[in-house]
């Protein structure tokens, strides 16, 4: 199991282009993340850690250096390849939501099954997104249409979408970037709850107190880690739901 | 990827933007629907055109007097007096597989009865020539072999002639003056219609060409001969032998030009729908362009519809579609459109040309082959115009897609 190590990056690199010019965003990334794990990865606009982020989401390959997802090589790997990886071991969870529009909840948690390689009838299809969508406290709404559901809602919903293939790794780049304070806190629950069941959360922020909910933080700089600290003082979003009594939901 | 939800995807998508689709669609539709129609009202006038020629007779081999100058049908018909009705008599006996013979005599004359007169033709023909040219009679009976010999003064009138001057009388057994000879009307033959050349064929009297040299026409010699072959495969000799026997008899050296003209009626009627062919082809063509406008029209909507989706397909290139998922999605949704308006254009298009059948009594004719050959054709114009807004949104870079505003 190499230690229960999930995610080991080797001295990545990523040079950007732009005609004449090489602008390097990330330059010389080493950093290993275990199974289990529940990490905030921070800094400044810049820094390199939405650079960092896509190549960890298999979105964008390395520029030079080794990426080791489960034990697997994954830095030479071409479109279609990355896309399977996708498909099967992330689950992306973004800013903006990014739900399909005129698509019901149920439909927008069923997409990454569409393109699985292993067929499920439209039953089981079914049965899958509706458990999924249960587990993040949207039974009874998943005929909804994103524009039906709230901001907090919709983060659910693409929440469970990316769950619904039982990912190795959760990926969410700012997902409370559009959410209000008390929605925050209710989707950082869900991570939290989630962490503790076992799946590994690789979380973009670059707001300190929602990095707090994370067990580690690793703070980017200039394209390089800055810091990578265990967090002492870690909040407990659930304890604070109870303390704050739910005024506007 | 499973090929049901991209349908299913396709169909969702072409749904949300209804308005749009339909206009997308109508492009196709008006297209399919004008090469339907204008290929439906080509082939009706070709067929009726054959239809036409086939009503000269089945198997008929045609001789005129004279030579024609130019590759045209009417040029030189029984220009100069060279068939005599010997070289008649001679087919008969020596070119094997005839079965009818008809020497023709052709005038154009006042007729009259009564106190009605008309300006009509009349054809000099043998009593074969009603089965030559598939003509049976209404009423009463034809002239026979008896009356030829002894050129009585009998004949047989066609519809129109028996309308003008008679109008509802039965004019069976009533005399026709024809240059003041009276002749007994034997009978009035069934109507034909127009010919090619859009004449009205039943605007005619027929009697024996033995009357009609001696009483009417004058002169000795045949305007054409009417020969018709018991086998179809033996025309194409018995036109050879014709020429050759006809050769002999009129002593015309070898190298020398024909003072005669042979046709079958295979060659008249190729040459007849030639016109109606070229024409089908242009009203295809004329619409087909307008297809091919409906398929720009699917294009740029596909252009908009990868642009205005670029996040949804950054979105799913992230949950793991590959390229040539994004690439299929794009085409079938293409396709739809295109498929489903060459359907519609197909009934529009049929519809169309009944219309055009009964109101402006235009034939049309709609074959099997042509509704296969439209609805193909616009499946290719959605898989053709679709895939270039396809590929395009299967090679967008999924970071970027999903950072498009």
């Amino acid at each position: 199991m190499n230690n229960g190590v999930l995610v080991r990056l080797v001295d990545v690199h990523k040079v950007y282009r732009t005609g004449e010019l090489e602008v390097p965003a990330v330059r010389g990334v080493s950093l290993e993340i275990k199974r289990g794990e529940f990490v905030a990865l921070m800094g400044a606009s810049g820094s390199g850690k939405s650079t960092l982020m896509n190549i960890l989401g298999c979105l964008d390959r390395p520029s030079s250096g080794r990426y080791f997802l489960d034990n697997a090589d994954v830095s030479g790997l071409d479109r279609d390849q990355l896309a399977e990886i996708r498909n099967r071991k992330l689950g992306f969870v973004f800013q903006s939501f990014n739900l399909l529009a005129r698509t019901s909840a149920r439909e927008n948690a069923e997409l990454p099954l569409v393109y699985s390689a292993n067929h499920l009838s439209h039953a089981q299809l079914r049965e899958k997104a509706d458990r999924v969508l249960a587990s993040v406290g949207l039974a009874g709404r998943e005929d909804h249409f994103p524009s039906q559901l709230s901001g907090g809602q919709q983060q659910r919903v693409a929440i469970a979408r990316a769950l619904i293939n039982d990912p190795e790794v959760l990926l969410a780049d700012e997902p409370t970037g559009n959410l209000d304070s008390r929605t925050s806190i209710e989707i950082m629950a869900i991570f939290q709850q989630l962490n503790e069941r076992g799946i590994t959360i690789i979380m973009v922020t670059h707001e300190t107190d929602i990095a707090a909910y994370a067990q580690r933080n690793v703070i980017m700089r200039d394209g390089l880690i800055l810091e990578d600290r265990l967090v002492s003082q870690r909040t407990n979003a659930a304890a604070q739901l109870r303390l704050t009594p739910a005024s506007t939901v | 990827m499973r090929i049901a939800p991209t349908f299913n995807v396709a169909y969702r998508a072409l749904r949300r933007n209804k308005m749009r689709s339909v206009l997308t669609a109508l492009g196709i539709i008006i297209g399919v629907g004008a090469v339907i129609a204008m290929v439906g009202i080509g082939n009706g006038a070709k067929a009726q055109v054959e239809s036409q020629i086939a009503s000269l007779g089945e198997n008929v081999i045609l001789i005129f007097s004279g030579s024609t100058t130019s590759s045209g049908i009417r040029t030189g018909w029984g220009g100069a007096g060279t068939l005599k009705i010997e070289d008649a008599e001679a087919i008969r006996r020596e070119v094997p597989d005839v079965i009818s013979v008809s020497e023709e005599v052709v005038s154009t004359t006042q007729v009259a009865a009564g106190n009605q007169n008309w300006f009509t033709r009349i054809y000099g023909e043998s009593a074969d020539y009603f089965d030559i040219r598939q003509w049976p009679l209404a009423d009463g009976a034809p002239f026979t072999a008896q009356d030829l010999r002894s050129a009585n003064k009998v004949c047989v009138i066609g519809h129109t002639t028996a309308t003008q001057i008679y109008g509802n009388e039965n004019p069976i057994g009533q005399i026709l003056r024809i240059k003041n000879v009276p002749f007994t009307i034997l009978g009035v033959l069934t109507p034909k219609g127009l010919s090619p050349q859009g004449v009205d064929q039943d605007d005619i009297v027929v009697m024996p060409y033995t009357s009609a040299m001696k009483r009417v026409v004058g002169g000795t010699t045949l305007r054409n001969i009417n020969v018709q072959i018991g086998d179809a495969r033996q025309v194409e000799a018995a036109q050879q032998q014709i020429i050759s026997l006809l050769r002999q008899r009129h002593n015309i050296r070898p190298g020398r030009d024909d003072d005669f003209t042979v046709r079958t009626q295979q060659e008249i009627a190729e040459a007849a729908t030639a016109t109606s062919r070229v024409m089908t082809v242009l009203l295809g063509a004329i619409a087909g362009v307008s297809l091919l406008v409906g398929g720009i029209g699917i294009m740029n909507i596909m252009l908009v519809s990868v642009t205005e989706r670029t996040r949804e397909i950054g979105v799913r290139m992230a949950v793991g579609a590959r390229g040539n998922d994004i690439l299929t999605q794009f085409l079938i949704e293409a396709v739809t459109l295109s498929s489903v308006g060459g359907v519609i254009g197909i009934i529009c298009g049929i519809a169309t040309s009944r219309i055009l059948s009964i109101y402006a009594n235009w034939p049309t004719l709609i074959s099997i082959s042509s509704i296969a050959i439209a609805f193909l054709f616009s499946a290719a114009v959605g898989v053709f115009f679709g895939f270039y807004p396809a590929r395009k949104a299967a090679a967008l870079d999924p970071i970027e897609a999903l950072r498009y505003e």
